[in-house]
């Protein structure tokens, strides 16, 4: 039993048992809206290119949180600007926006070469060094993302949807569009650092997609992604303890376990729902 | 009556090519008008500037004050493995401009009526997958009502169904029109929809005609509008749209065929 309770006795374990979890159920409720709009390339893609305005802030010599938070949200716009025109499509436009921007950072590290800034951290994570400030951080963002769903939870659906009907009816498209781009670019710079920029994508994607095979009620697929990924990270981490591997890895591991058995538990299923829309 | 929407001189356009010039047209209250034309003519267009999710490049376009629209969008465009149930999708639509999740208990006793009334109410829980095609048009008929509009505009509203529901797709429609509503839908479909609708607009890039549908199924207009020949014959009072057969042979032999092909088995 001691074993087990272990690691409790250390307060950066708990500050990143807390973190995790946090970090974990704000992926998966934004990430909703990330895999139902067919963009799961984005957080990838927007992962990359925060990576790149982190550099640029640093280069610039403003703060990095910041500077990748903007930066985030610029891109994230550009890739909604550029996706509307048919000719190119959502996925081409997150390839040449976020990949342009990342090479831009990568050219920056690469001219100063006194670099002091250790951007290691960005691209792997480091749950276990999470501080209080860092908690604080990610708590603050997750409440803003949650309370943002909850208060434009219905154009927000109806745009995700069906976007020309949300218009016709009097939605502001463009401004739920520029209220996720936000709240992505915000959920992604906080779990950068938690997760690392090579990871954060999984994170946003493997819960929704795990809700998706559990329920077809769009309602019901919001609360239960958060709950997989919240779950996700307090088991991650717990087990990274004990299996002594990176927590990050650990999270995404757990979550692609999770998907895993879910698929298989729901093949019947989601067999029978191919036969009925094929009939 | 009075004009609920009116275009004047209205031109649209995608980049630079216009898909519509000066286009006039009024819809009024009780109106039930069907817009036609080939592939390409601008029909769906003419719907997205109704709504106003389109803006023209030119022209004017006066709304009544008290005009409200329901949209019903081409079912072949739903993303139907979307996780939406069909009490979801006729809630996401409210009228009274709420945003969160909870829906008020008007809310609720507006969209259950609604439901009812279209032959749903039993399938509030429902994927909206899991439905029939005519039960799948009427969610997004209900979703366009729960916004209590005096004018429904429905884009091809029977494209893709079988006739059955297309039978009962229309008689719905003519149901809430008799009950005040204004309708305006496009369709492509000449025989099956527009010959059954009191006026019709044909359109290609510009108004071709309006009128009954006798005005407008005239093998001229539909020439002009098609570019290609039809007859019209009247059925059952009915203008009913043929294909204008030319006598000349589709293909000419210009070889005689191979002689076995002349011969019969033994």
């Amino acid at each position: 039993m001691s074993i087990l309770l272990e690691p409790f006795e250390f307060e950066f374990f708990r500050n990143a048992l807390i973190a995790a979890t946090i970090v974990g159920a704000l992926c998966g409720l934004i990430g909703v809206y990330v895999v139902l709009r067919g963009m799961s390339y984005i957080g990838h893609g927007l992962a990359h290119a925060i990576f790149g305005w982190a550099v640029i802030a640093a280069t610039i010599g403003v703060g990095i949180l910041a500077g990748a938070g903007l930066g985030g949200f610029v891109s994230a716009l550009m890739i909604n600007r550029v996706a509307r025109r048919r000719t190119i499509g959502a996925d081409a436009a997150i390839g040449v926006v976020t990949i342009a921007i990342l090479a831009f950072g990568l050219a920056l590290i690469s001219l100063r070469r006194g670099f002091t800034q250790n951007f290691e951290s960005l691209l792997f994570g480091n749950v276990l060094a999470v501080g209080v400030a860092q908690i604080v951080a990610v708590a603050v963002v997750a409440l803003a993302v949650a309370g943002f769903v909850l208060v434009l939870y219905r154009p927000l659906l109806f745009t995700t949807f069906d976007p020309e009907v949300a218009a016709a009816s009097g939605v502001r498209v463009s401004r739920m569009n520029s209220f996720l781009a936000l709240a992505l670019a915000a959920t992604i710079v906080v779990t950068m650092q938690i997760l690392g920029v090579l990871l954060v994508s999984a994170a946003l994607v493997i819960p929704p997609v795990i809700a998706r095979m559990i329920t077809d009620s769009f309602g019901r697929m919001l609360w239960l992604s958060t709950a997989v990924g919240s779950a996700a990270g307090l088991i991650g981490v717990y087990l990274s303890w004990h299996l002594d591997i990176a927590s990050g890895p650990a999270i995404v591991l757990v979550e692609a376990v999770a998907f895993v058995v879910t698929y298989a538990l729901t093949a019947r299923r989601n067999r029978l729902a191919v036969v009925d829309a094929h009939l | 009556m009075s004009d609920l929407i009116r275009l004047e001189r209205v031109t649209a356009a995608y980049g630079a090519e216009p898909v519509l010039v000066d286009i006039d047209l009024a819809i009024a209250d009780g109106d039930f008008v069907g817009i036609v034309g080939p592939s390409g003519s601008g029909k769906s267009t003419l719907l997205r500037i109704l709504t106003g999710s389109m803006r023209p490049s030119s022209g004017s376009i006066e709304r009544s004050p008290k005009v409200r629209i329901g949209y019903v969008p081409q079912v072949e465009t739903v993303n139907w493995f979307f996780p939406v149930t069909v009490r979801e999708a006729v809630l996401m639509a409210s009228p009274s401009g709420r945003r969160g999740p909870r829906a008020t208990p008007e809310e609720i006793r507006g969209a259950t009526e609604i439901l009812e009334h279209l032959g749903l109410g039993d399938l509030g829980d429902r994927h909206i997958r899991a439905l029939s095609g005519g039960q799948q048009q009427r969610v997004f008929i209900a979703r366009a009502l729960m916004r209590r509009p005096n004018l429904l505009l429905l884009d091809e509203p029977t494209s893709g169904v079988d006739v059955r529901t297309r039978h009962d797709v229309m008689h719905l429609l003519h149901e809430l029109h008799h009950e005040g509503l204004a309708i305006v839908l496009t369709t492509h479909d000449l025989n099956g929809i527009a010959a059954h609708l009191p006026s019709l607009v044909c359109v290609n890039r510009e108004v071709i005609a309006r009128g009954s549908p006798r005005e407008v199924m005239t093998p001229d207009v539909l020439e002009r509008a098609y570019g290609a020949p039809m007859d019209v014959l009247t059925h059952g009072g009915m203008p009913v749209v043929v294909e204008r057969v030319e006598e000349a042979p589709l293909v000419e032999a210009t070889a005689p065929l191979p002689k076995e092909h002349h011969e019969h088995p033994a």
